[in-house]
């Protein structure tokens, strides 16, 4: 079993138009700049896209905004993108908001097997429109689905051939859920060893989650909002 | 003399307990942070990823790896630990976190929280905001006690879509500090030289007095 693609573009191959596309990153955060750009550079369109934001300005997921290629997004918050509200304005993007943590086990579910659960998040409000409700030991939950995709593409720090995966710092985020949620999952890494060099002890997506693994280059890694106490 | 920002953060911190896991929300309550009491352990959670948040980093030591929620660079403390989304808000929302601080656009004397939209204006998203106020077993709000055009901010009813529904325990304000009662709002301290009358007159929701108000 092979689990290694050259790069972004083998890594890529099957996605087609119209298909539900799960995406790491939190922010700008760890997330899979090989990928995105290689969709930038792809004809495939009319992509629902779950990641918990929506890139910034002609990069992360505004490379793909900015070319049209995205239907629908699913997130917890959109700001900072104005190519973003500019569509959405315009209607010809569709915005689907979820409470950040019901949007994490909504994706933890759908790799788990579970199609449904109870949360607190939402009762009362819009969120909870449409949605069944039950009341446990006194407090009102409501009830939430799975989420999957067709396609994960998440971004780790290192990887192995096995397609073990371990993540660095706060740019694990939705990484190691969205890597359950999919049909197929491709990881891109900082680092791929072969199998037998990582810790098996250290590490957070076991191989059984990932079916395609390939080291990206040239990583950005831009931040948002730099801050410093100088 | 009301409290400016810092004031408020600072009130707030006397909230704090050694050993206490807090989340704070982005403008004021982030200052909260600033006025941890000396020799008082306090670990501060962030929804995403990580239990103990250090300082903000020295130029050298920007890690674009390492943010806060609000997505600033930040560091982390010694003892700190990194996990998933779906691990942070297990710890949300399965009541590990001891306080959430957290700012509003309005509250309700029934304890409705007001926070993430108005309509007409952009939607930008709930983010991690009704995961926490639904689950937090203490929910703390630092705001002014009124908006820019001088309306109170503490209502009978939101006006405004909801964050969450009678969650709120206690609210520092510019002028005071208030709990959320099943009478409504009770007023527990105000800012020195703000009035009782001056926050009966601030407030739009029902206010209970009751003997002597300490000042803050």
């Amino acid at each position: 079993m092979n689990k290694v693609v050259n790069n972004a573009k083998e890594a890529i191959r099957g996605i087609q138009s119209n298909m539900t596309v799960m995406l790491g990153g939190f922010g700008l955060c760890g997330i899979p700049e090989n990928c995105i750009a290689a969709l930038a550079e792809s004809d495939i369109t009319g992509l629902t896209c779950i990641s918990n934001n929506a890139g910034v300005d002609g990069f992360g997921l505004g490379k793909l905004l900015l070319r049209h290629q995205i239907k629908k997004m699913i997130s917890s918050y959109v700001g900072e993108n104005k190519e973003f509200e500019r569509q959405l304005m315009s209607g010809e993007l569709e915005v689907e908001l979820i409470p950040q943590g019901t949007l994490a086990e909504r994706i933890r579910a759908g790799g788990a097997g579970i199609p449904a659960f109870f949360v607190p998040a939402g009762y009362g409000t819009e969120v909870a429109i449409g949605k069944p409700v039950r009341e446990f030991e006194g407090k009102m939950y409501l009830e939430e689905k799975w989420l999957k995709a067709d396609f994960s593409i998440i971004k780790a720090w290192k990887g192995d051939t096995s397609g073990n995966l371990i993540y660095r710092y706060t740019a694990n985020n939705f990484n190691q859920s969205m890597a359950t949620a999919a049909r197929i999952t491709i990881a891109e890494v900082e680092e791929l060893v072969p199998a037998g060099t990582l810790d098996p002890n250290c590490i957070h997506t076991p191989g059984v989650f990932v079916q395609r693994i390939f080291q990206g280059t040239n990583y950005e890694k831009r931040i948002e909002f730099a801050t410093t106490r100088d | 003399m009301p409290l400016d920002k810092n004031g408020i953060a600072k009130r707030i911190a006397k909230e704090l307990r050694d050993g206490f896991y807090v989340n704070l929300g982005i403008g004021i309550p982030t200052l909260v942070a600033n006025f941890i009491p000396d020799g008082m352990q306090i670990l501060l959670q962030s929804e995403n990823g990580l239990l103990g948040i250090g300082p903000f980093p020295g130029k050298a030591d920007i890690d674009p790896d390492l943010i806060n929620a609000g997505k600033q660079t930040i560091t982390s403390i010694q003892g700190a630990a990194f996990f998933d989304s779906s691990a942070s808000f297990a710890m949300i929302r399965g009541g590990h976190i001891d306080l959430t601080v957290l700012g509003a656009f309005e509250v309700s004397e029934t304890g409705d929280i007001a926070s993430w939209k108005i309509p007409g204006k952009l939607v930008k998203g709930m983010g991690g905001a009704m995961d926490l106020v639904a689950s937090a077993k203490n929910i703390i709000v630092a705001m002014m006690h009124t908006n820019p055009q001088g309306e109170s901010k503490l209502l009978k009813k939101c006006t405004l879509p909801l964050t969450g529904v009678g969650v709120v325990k206690r609210i520092v304000t510019d002028l005071a500090v208030l709990d959320v009662t099943p009478r409504g709002f009770k007023l527990i301290e105000r800012a020195a030289d703000v009035t009782v009358e001056q926050i009966i007159r601030a407030t739009e929701g029902k206010l209970i007095v009751e003997g002597e108000i300490p000042v803050i």
